[in-house]
């Protein structure tokens, strides 16, 4: 029923979207904040992909994509903690004006056709054969992680995990919780647009709605990475991202062999998100707890 | 050391909640002193903490610290000067990190020569096991635990072992100890005692109970509506027992229930 042709996109495509999952790790997990910039993130990682690389430098693509992304992160993160806009009204306020960005880059049409363009993968190709998609993904997607999870654990990483996890403490240990929210949301964003950077040139076309839903997706990858590796340390949740992007794009891929319409996908990717995030209250109010049971399951 | 000239805070201006918290104030500590604030609740005692760690910029008045005007320097750049531990247990270490990731943290306030990019090497490992080997709660054994772990006991002590891990200028105790078990409470205080004199630091204590306030430190104050209302030093203090101070609490309207209690 599937084909190796199917496994291998889908292995493919499931450790281009890691990145994804990485971002909304740090984004989300670590630093507390939902970053509904990651939507138009990805599709401006899209767009400066495609247009560096029909310019001819398809490797200068990825440093400049994410350096776009992370200049989206920057935007999001100064309205958040220099005008105090709520971490959430910032990302939208983002995600919308990036839309007009985006579509400049890519020149003011919706999409951007690569098909003569010479991308990371027709690079290599002649030398890896039918793994020439897989490699490259597989090698950027490994590579982003273990620099992530390094990152984590440096003065300045240990900071940014800080500031999610106790605030007030951060404050009394001398560290500017603006900065670290800042390089957070900058590194996170930049980890997405090189999401959409690979992605662009694994498609060849970048289009405008490339990241619609992208939030929901990285988070739904991360949740399952979540029930398959439940806890342990920064580098078995960052390999449970990248098992659990892996693992939704099987799903994905199963789910369009039974003639599931692919228009179906996002409907099913918020009910697996809507249901994961909800699942610790569902099953509290299911427990018949006494009061000292809630009191003890409270998340506070 | 440390000067607060006629500080000045009110809270909520021209609103019905409108409450004045300090009026007037004023303070100065020289180097090693150790001052404990006994006052109602209301007193005003936390939001002297908060002028001092720079909650707020206080509406009037000023506080300098080492000679420095610090009023509008914000919190987090004070802290590195300042180390503060609050009542609440939780709220001076991160639970999801490690003990070790916790004092690491603690341990970038002094040290601006790392950069934001070094980790943890074995030099810093050894001094944090040292150090917490000091703590005698076996803390050294447990270092890749998450402090999320730790009873509120052990992550109080810890917290105290993080402010003081590179020696502050200062050090707020806000009632550090009330959230604990007496035992453990007991301990946490001697652990404080044992700290603060080693690493000579001026240090303000929050109480409420007045046998701490009288036994530990060498200055002791009291405060009743965002004002110093008593002042007890040297020989006068040295004598002051645990009833004169109540007769002196209520002679000033001090009466307080929190505190009768912890008299005894």
């Amino acid at each position: 029923m599937i084909s190796t042709a199917v496994i291998l996109s889908a292995l493919e495509l499931g450790f281009i979207y890691a990145l994804v999952a990485f971002a909304l790790f740090l984004s989300y997990r670590v630093l507390n904040i939902a970053d509904m910039t990651t939507d138009s993130t990805f599709t401006l990682g899209c767009a400066v992909s495609a247009t560096v690389a029909v310019a001819g430098h398809s490797l200068l693509a990825f440093p400049a994509a994410m350096l776009a992304g992370a200049c989206a992160g920057f935007i999001t993160a100064f309205l958040h903690t220099k005008l105090n806009i709520p971490s959430i009204l910032a990302g939208i306020i983002t995600n919308t004006g990036l839309y007009t960005v985006n579509l400049a880059i890519m020149g003011f049409s919706s999409n951007v056709n690569m098909l003569r363009t010479q991308t990371l993968f027709t690079m290599v190709q002649p030398y890896l054969g039918s793994f020439y998609k897989l490699i490259p993904a597989a090698a950027i997607c490994l590579a982003a992680g273990c620099l992530l999870a390094l990152f984590l654990k440096t003065r300045l990483g240990l900071s940014i995990r800080a500031t999610g996890d106790n605030p007030d403490m951060v404050r009394a240990s001398s560290i500017n919780t603006g900065f670290t929210i800042t390089v957070g949301l900058c590194v996170s964003n930049a980890l997405t647009a090189l999401s959409g950077a690979v992605l662009a040139q694994y498609q060849k076309t970048a289009d405008i709605n490339l990241g619609t839903g992208m939030v929901i997706i990285g988070l739904a990858s991360l949740i399952i990475g979540e029930t398959l590796i439940p806890r342990g340390r920064i580098w078995r949740k960052i390999l449970g991202a990248v098992l659990g992007s892996i693992l939704y794009r099987f799903i994905i891929a199963i789910a369009l062999r039974m003639d599931l319409p692919s228009e179906c996908l996002k409907l099913i990717s918020a009910v697996i998100v809507a249901l994961a995030i909800g699942l610790p209250a569902i099953q509290n109010s299911l427990k018949p707890a006494t009061k000292g049971d809630r009191k003890h399951a409270d998340p506070a | 050391m440390l000067t607060l000239r006629n500080i000045s805070k009110t809270f909520n201006p021209g609103t019905v909640n409108e409450k004045k918290a300090l009026s007037d104030v004023s303070l100065h500590l020289d180097k090693g002193d150790f001052l404990t604030i006994l006052g109602s609740n209301g007193a005003g005692k936390s939001t002297l903490f908060g002028a001092i760690a720079g909650s707020f910029v206080p509406d009037k008045g000023s506080v300098h610290l080492d000679g420095a005007n610090i009023t509008n320097l914000p919190d987090y750049k004070r802290s590195k000067y300042i180390g503060r531990l609050f009542q609440d247990p939780l709220k001076g270490t991160a639970p999801n990190m490690t003990i070790e990731e916790n004092l690491a943290l603690a341990y970038m306030r002094a040290s601006e020569t790392h950069s934001p990019f070094s980790r943890v090497n074995a030099a810093d490992r050894r001094e944090f096991r040292e150090k917490l080997a000091m703590l005698e709660l076996g803390l050294e054994d447990r270092m890749d635990h998450p402090v999320g772990l730790l009873s509120g006991g052990q992550r109080q002590a810890l917290t105290l072992l993080m402010a003081t891990l590179v020696t502050p200028k200062l050090l707020l105790l806000d009632e550090h100890t009330a959230a604990l078990d007496p035992a453990t409470a007991e301990k946490v205080l001697n652990l404080t005692k044992r700290i603060v004199s080693e690493n000579h630091i001026t240090c303000l204590m929050i109480t409420h109970s007045i046998p701490s306030a009288l036994q530990l430190g060498n200055r002791t104050i009291m405060m009743k509506d965002g004002t110093i209302l008593v002042e007890l030093a040297g020989e006068e203090r040295a004598n002051m027992t645990t009833e004169g101070l109540l007769r002196l609490f209520h002679q000033q309207g001090l009466d307080n229930d929190r505190i009768l209690f912890s008299a005894e």
